[in-house]
């Protein structure tokens, strides 16, 4: 594994990723969700509104990177809070 | 009564692909991400910079350029090759020997490997011994791919849709092919000239087709390499380097891995995001009929 040159926070990334996806599939077995339509301009599944957020999480932390000189760990808490958002009433 | 039986074996069935993606695509995504974060001189040398490199990436003027070229590039050949492709496949004949003729002549161009695509383009275009360069300079157009920018930029919209085109045209020719005949003894009854029959009948049943097209054709087009690259190497300047060009030289050119894992990741975003966009757009657009 050293070829791929991990680190520490590359590699917790990776996990919460993983466990992220471990629970939603979790989720989705133990109660099963329905298409609904929230804030967003379309009908969307569980998966798709986590797809939506992460993406733009993504974004979120690439426009605090490049335009602001803040800790990176606002932009994360933001997303956090985004993600929430989304997830709940997107 | 009998009852369904449901579990979940069915899934053991995706394992082979998730693995194969995994080994192809997953692992060297992490290992991207990896690198993206460190400066790195050797395997074992390297040093964490957190999002330093993603600052510099983000706020170079050459990567924003690359990027517009990019968009330009992609919306251009989208804005011919997708009209030009309905016209190709409403014209080629349906039956008989012609049919199959003209299925065949009109996949040839993408039978041909990208770098030999690059090699034909850049010997027809050139002035002395090519067909196309011959034939501007023949009508008095001082034309030069190498060392003007429009003629470079024509050159190499005029390649991609001469090679692309034909997936177009071919998929939308299958679309064709699938509507009942019944829907065209209908417009006869009903008189409907040709230009209703392609609106109301025929662009409607090509829509799934078209959707195919121009995924293929944006996902294929914004990460273009091989072609520009052996036609004009990014010149005349950097008027042709695009997005991939630019990434390339960044990693191999000048061996800075962690600047480039950076502009890969960002690039990676751009290309999910904008895909998302289309597929979801186009899939709300089916639903709503």
């Amino acid at each position: 594994m050293a070829w791929m040159s991990w680190t520490l926070p590359t590699a917790l990334f990776f996990i919460g990723i993983a466990v992220i996806l471990v629970g939603m599939t979790t989720w989705q077995i133990v109660s099963p969700c329905v298409e609904r339509r929230g804030f967003l301009p379309l009908a969307t599944t569980r998966g798709d509104r986590l797809f939506i957020g992460l993406l733009s999480s993504a974004f979120i932390h690439l426009a605090f990177v490049a335009l602001t000189d803040v800790n990176i760990a606002v932009a994360t808490v933001l997303s956090a809070f985004w993600m929430l958002i989304l997830m709940r009433w997107g | 009564m009998q009852t369904k039986v449901e579990n979940n074996k069915a899934w053991l069935l995706v394992m082979p692909v998730f693995l194969i993606v995994a080994f192809s695509a997953i692992i060297p995504l992490m290992t991207v991400v990896n690198y993206s974060v460190q400066d790195i001189f050797d395997p074992y040398t390297r040093y964490f910079v957190g999002t330093e490199w993603f600052k510099q990436v983000m706020l170079d003027s050459r990567l924003h350029e690359a990027l517009l070229r990019q968009f330009i590039y992609s919306f251009t050949i989208l804005a011919i090759e997708v009209p030009l492709g309905i016209c190709v496949a409403l014209m080629m004949p349906t039956k008989g020997r012609g049919a199959s003729l003209a299925l065949i002549l009109v996949a040839i161009p993408l039978l041909i490997p990208w770098n030999v695509v690059g090699t034909i383009w850049q010997i027809f275009g050139r002035a002395d011994i090519g067909l196309f360069g011959a034939f501007m300079s023949y009508i008095g157009v001082d034309y030069n791919y190498a060392s003007n920018p429009m003629d470079a930029w024509l050159t190499v919209v005029l390649m991609d849709v001469w090679h692309w085109t034909p997936l177009v045209a071919l998929l939308c020719y299958s679309g064709l092919r699938a509507i009942p005949e019944v829907y065209y003894q209908a417009a006869r009854i009903d008189r409907a000239s040709r230009w209703a029959v392609f609106r109301y009948i025929q662009l409607p049943k090509l829509t799934n087709v078209l959707i195919i097209g121009v995924l293929l054709r944006f996902m294929d087009s914004f990460m273009i390499y091989t072609e520009p690259f052996v036609l004009t190497g990014g010149g005349p300047g950097s008027s042709t380097t695009f997005l991939s060009q630019s990434l390339v030289q960044q990693a191999i050119g000048q061996f800075d891995l962690g600047p480039a894992a950076a502009f890969s990741l960002v690039y990676f975003l751009i290309i999910l995001l904008v895909c998302w966009v289309f597929y979801t757009t186009i899939m709300n657009m089916q639903k709503d009929k």
